[in-house]
């Protein structure tokens, strides 16, 4: 019975699992209903045709058949307000478990109608409401919970609008070939960091290091942001990098063995990434050795999300 | 989508809901009036300084409070009048807790509803328009509650309420033509449903019949089959009255056997379309031929509707102008059209005496009181002065002058003092024609008394002492009279002002007989000249469903064509009308290929095409793609889309 019931909504509702690329909203990918609004507008226009039947008014007659000709109109209309347009996936920003994605989807208007309130939600209760100019775009953007590191795909998204009298619900849905990456949750702030190693074989002498303010140099990406010379950036209009001098930077190795073994997997990974997070935040440079793969010592921004992807996708 | 209103919607709301319920304020108590507008106030302020709605507990004493009102001033709380106020009140209160997009959902179908409310009491053309306009801005704010977030000018608001409008008028007119129309109220319809209509009663006193004349009213409209009587044989009959009790005069209770009559000349045949009036009575030139649908006619040719005439009636009636009745009438109504109230009008019992005495004849007893009026002073105002007891005594010996009630009531009185049956007619004389409608108006201002007198061997004959004293009153109509100074303006013959009267009157009319004149005989008489005689509802509902898919399916045609994208580069225009030839002969390109993959996918399978899908890539990737697009290059690529045949 269930099993009957599915294999009819699929066929009803066109599902067919997710789409690469644009999906175009095709008069067949829309479907229409009215609202409870709609139900007591059709109530109403009964009881004043009741009304202009019993009191002869032919006035009361050409306004309640002139409403319901709206009422008919406003279905086309509705309609016309999904129909036509490009949806595709837009950037999506990753995030930790237990946090929630934001998927982004870009809604295209190709056609000369401007397209108003029209809204993206997931799971019915909590919606993103856009409007999309005539030949223009908008990025509509589906909260889904991230229970789970790993890759996480939006699913079956609705796309409606009840514009423009909201007697009418429209919807579509859209299955989008798209994910975003769940790192793993952090484990609680407050975990102490593995025992640091000086770095190899140039580690005595003077090099980079943490203490001593040793002069500026050109900012590259990569660069922590707390070294940028704020103040000259401010005066030279250009991003500049201080350089420090001091003992020879250690460096850490992190990696599942320094996790105590009762621990289970993601428990371990939750660590390493609370780790990872600090170690960026305290300027260390840091380095991941995982079973599947091993990332050099490294800092900056990138560095740290190639990092936590790695954990993620473990 | 949206939860709250804001501020804009609030204003827009509150505004749709006083455009609808202002023309209720000439009929509404004052009271109910006042705390509606105080209530429309107070949520405006409410909105502006961005306070917090009043507590429920409020808004229900308020309820209670103005039902009681409400029934302490109608004694009901239903009917029409009672109910309207309540509505308004409601409507207003409504306001003063509408928090959320739903609670304005539900006070913008009230509004709607309000609307058809101020159809009971006037469905004239202005009104019509003027609710249109309502309807429009009510559509608007429900198209403002569902934007997400209010736009920046009321111009897509009110465009979209216009464009949804304007479609639904089609469908509109063939539900209204074709809604199979029902004959009669589905249940007894309130008593007060059609108050305050004027015309003609079946009393008249001193003055009642000027008052009458003071108003534009139209009492019905006439289109003539036949040629048009001269102005001065246009008597419409009325209420005819028989007993006088000094001041009054009234019309008798009793019915009697109905009188022969024999018709001479021609019939003249007509549409009368009365308006409402609230009594029974149907207008018909003297003498009417025959009866009306659902009427019947008294023993002095008075019709007489079955029910009150609440809507306006249609129905077809032929007369006979030239006519003789009752010549062989009873002696019982011969004596009551006789009786006089005892003690009163002594010097005119005594003047009618005198003309027995001098003149003999019934018939020369007439012509001498004719001659009377005509001669000794008498004069036709719309301002009598205030008449005494013996209010005819007065008014021929002392006053001597008066209005048609005052001569056809002083010369029954005569006549009856002289030994002559006589009763006093009530109706309508003359009318307007309409040249631009081609029919003639009768309006209030047009009301007349006159009288009948019994002859023998002659029956009932009309004598209208009016046209003794102001003939031009019966030749020419009232405007034309003496007493055309007292009238309002419009009455008065001013050329520019006539045509303009006559113009909108002929609007009112088509409106009237086109709009709500359309009734299930309308309606039947429409069908069947298209050749739907005894059209059952089950065709009419197969008609109408065949017709409004047609309509809706154009509209979705039209509505759904603007959604055809526009490409404004010619390059790509030509791209895709290529792509678009190769789709047709089944080639469509896929929605990653490239236009060199493409190409050479193409050549594959239909090598003859080789060439000129070679040549067509060829330029496009160069124009796409390479550095010199070149404005004659451009023409090529489109002359080559054009020109290719897969």
């Amino acid at each position: 019975m269930q099993a009957a019931f599915k294999r009819l909504s699929t066929w009803l509702f066109q599902l067919r699992g997710p789409e690469r690329g644009e999906v175009v909203l095709v008069q067949r990918r829309i479907f229409i209903l009215p609202t409870r609004a709609g139900v007591v507008f059709a109530f109403v226009l009964m009881l004043m045709l009741t009304g202009s039947i019993n009191y002869q008014l032919s006035l009361g007659f050409i306004l309640t058949f002139l409403l319901a000709g709206v009422g008919i109109s406003a279905m086309i209309h509705t309609f016309r307000n999904l129909a036509g347009l490009h949806v595709g996936a837009a950037k999506t920003a990753s995030v930790f478990a237990g946090e929630t994605a934001r998927f982004g989807v870009s809604l295209r208007n190709p056609t000369r109608t401007p397209r108003y309130s029209v809204a993206l939600t997931r799971d019915k209760v909590g919606s993103d409401v856009v409007d999309i100019p005539a030949e223009g775009d908008a990025i509509a953007t589906a909260a889904v919970p991230a229970a789970r590191r790993g890759r996480l795909s939006p699913g079956r998204l609705t796309l409606y609008t009840r514009f423009p009298v909201g007697l009418y619900y429209a919807w579509s849905y859209v299955e989008l070939d798209t994910h975003c990456l769940v790192y793993p949750r952090p484990a609680p702030a407050g975990l102490p960091l593995p025992p640091l190693q000086p770095s190899g074989a140039e580690g005595a002498g003077h090099g980079q290091g943490h203490d001593d303010f040793a002069g500026l140099r050109e900012y590259r990406p990569g660069d922590s942001l707390r070294h940028v010379a704020w103040k000259t950036a401010a005066r030279e209009q250009v991003l500049l990098t201080k350089q420090f001098s001091g003992l020879a930077p250690s460096q850490l190795w992190l990696s599942l063995d320094l996790v105590p073994e009762r621990l289970g997997l993601e428990e371990k990974l939750s660590r390493l990434t609370r780790w990872v997070l600090d170690a960026h935040a305290g300027s260390i440079a840091y380095g991941l050795k995982l079973p599947q793969a091993t990332i050099d010592i490294g800092s900056g921004v990138a560095h740290r999300d190639r990092c936590l992807e790695a954990l993620a996708l473990v | 989508m949206r939860e709250r209103l804001d501020l804009r919607d609030t204003v827009w709301l509150t505004a749709s809901v006083f455009l609808v319920a202002a023309p209720h304020v000439e009929r509404l108590p004052s009271w109910v009036s006042l705390l509606a507008g105080m209530l429309i106030v107070w949520r405006l302020y409410l909105a502006r300084s961005k306070r917090e709605l009043p507590h429920r507990a409020l808004l229900v004493v308020i309820v209670a409070g103005v039902t009681a009102g409400v029934y302490l001033q109608y004694a009901t709380l239903f009917g029409r009048d009672a109910g309207v106020a309540l509505i308004v009140v409601m409507l207003a209160l409504k306001l003063l807790e509408m928090r959320t997009v739903r609670d304005a959902t539900l006070l913008i179908f009230l509004a709607y509803f309000l609307v058809i409310t101020n159809f009971l009491y006037s469905q004239t053309l202005p009104t019509a328009l003027y609710m249109l306009a309502c309807v429009w801005f009510i559509t608007a704010g429900m198209i403002g509650i569902n934007f997400s977030r209010a736009p920046r000018s009321v111009g897509p608001q009110l465009r979209t309420s216009g464009v949804l409008l304007l479609q639904a008028t089609p469908l509109m007119l063939v539900l209204f033509v074709l809604f199979p129309r029902v004959e009669g109220p589905l249940w007894g319809m309130p008593t007060d449903a059609q108050r305050g209509s004027t015309g003609l009663s079946d009393t008249m006193a001193p003055g009642s019949l000027s008052q009458l004349t003071l108003s534009d009213a139209v009492a019905f409209r006439v289109a003539f089959k036949s040629p048009v009587p001269e102005l001065r044989r246009l008597y419409w009959r009325g209420p005819v009255l028989w007993d006088y009790d000094g001041r009054t005069w009234r019309a008798p209770r009793a019915r009697y056997a109905r009188p022969s009559y024999n018709t001479e000349f021609y019939p003249v045949d007509y549409t009368v379309t009365v308006e409402p009036h609230g009594k029974v009575w149907l207008f018909a030139l003297d003498l009417p031929g025959r009866l009306p649908p659902r009427a019947l006619a008294t023993t002095d040719f008075q019709l007489v509707s079955a029910e009150p005439v609440t809507t306006r009636v249609r129905y077809e009636m032929t007369s006979f102008l030239d006519y003789t009745y009752g010549i062989n009438e009873s002696e019982d109504v011969l004596q009551r059209n006789l009786a006089l109230p005892e003690g009163y009008n002594p010097r005119t019992l005594a003047l009618a005496s005198r003309l027995k005495r001098q003149h003999g004849s019934d018939q020369a007893v007439m012509q001498a009181a004719f001659a009377m009026f005509g001669s000794q002073g008498f004069t036709y105002t719309l301002a009598p002065p205030r008449l005494g007891e013996n209010s005819v005594d007065e008014f021929l010996f002392d006053t001597r002058s008066g209005f048609c009630e005052h001569y056809s009531s002083a010369f029954v009185v005569l006549m009856r003092a002289a030994g002559i049956p006589a009763r006093v007619v009530t109706g309508y004389l003359g009318g307007e024609t309409n040249p631009i409608g081609d029919y003639v108006i009768v309006r209030q201002a047009d009301a007349h008394a006159w009288a009948e007198v019994w002859l023998r061997g002659r029956g009932w004959v009309r004598a209208d002492p009016t046209a003794a004293v102001s003939p031009a009153r019966v030749e020419q109509g009232i405007g034309a009279t003496g007493a055309a100074s007292a009238l309002p303006l419009f009455m008065h013959d001013n050329p520019v002002l006539r045509r303009m009267r006559l113009t909108w009157d002929s609007v009112a009319n088509t409106w009237n007989q086109w709009v709500l004149g359309y009734t299930a005989e309308r309606q039947r008489t429409l069908l069947s000249r298209v050749g739907l005689d005894d059209a059952t509802w089950r065709t009419l509902a197969g008609l109408l469903l065949a017709a409004t898919g047609l309509i809706v399916l154009v509209l979705a045609l039209v509505t759904l064509r603007r959604l055809r994208v526009r490409v404004h580069d010619p390059v790509s225009r030509a791209y895709l009308a290529f792509c678009a030839k190769l789709a047709r002969r089944g080639l469509a390109r896929d929605a990653a290929e490239g236009p060199l993959t493409y190409a050479d996918r193409v050549t594959k399978v239909r090598p003859d095409l080789g060439t000129a899908v070679g040549d067509f890539v060829a330029l496009y990737v160069a124009l796409r793609y390479g550095d010199e697009p070149g404005e004659d290059n451009v023409g090529r690529l489109r002359r080559l889309a054009r020109d290719f045949q897969p």
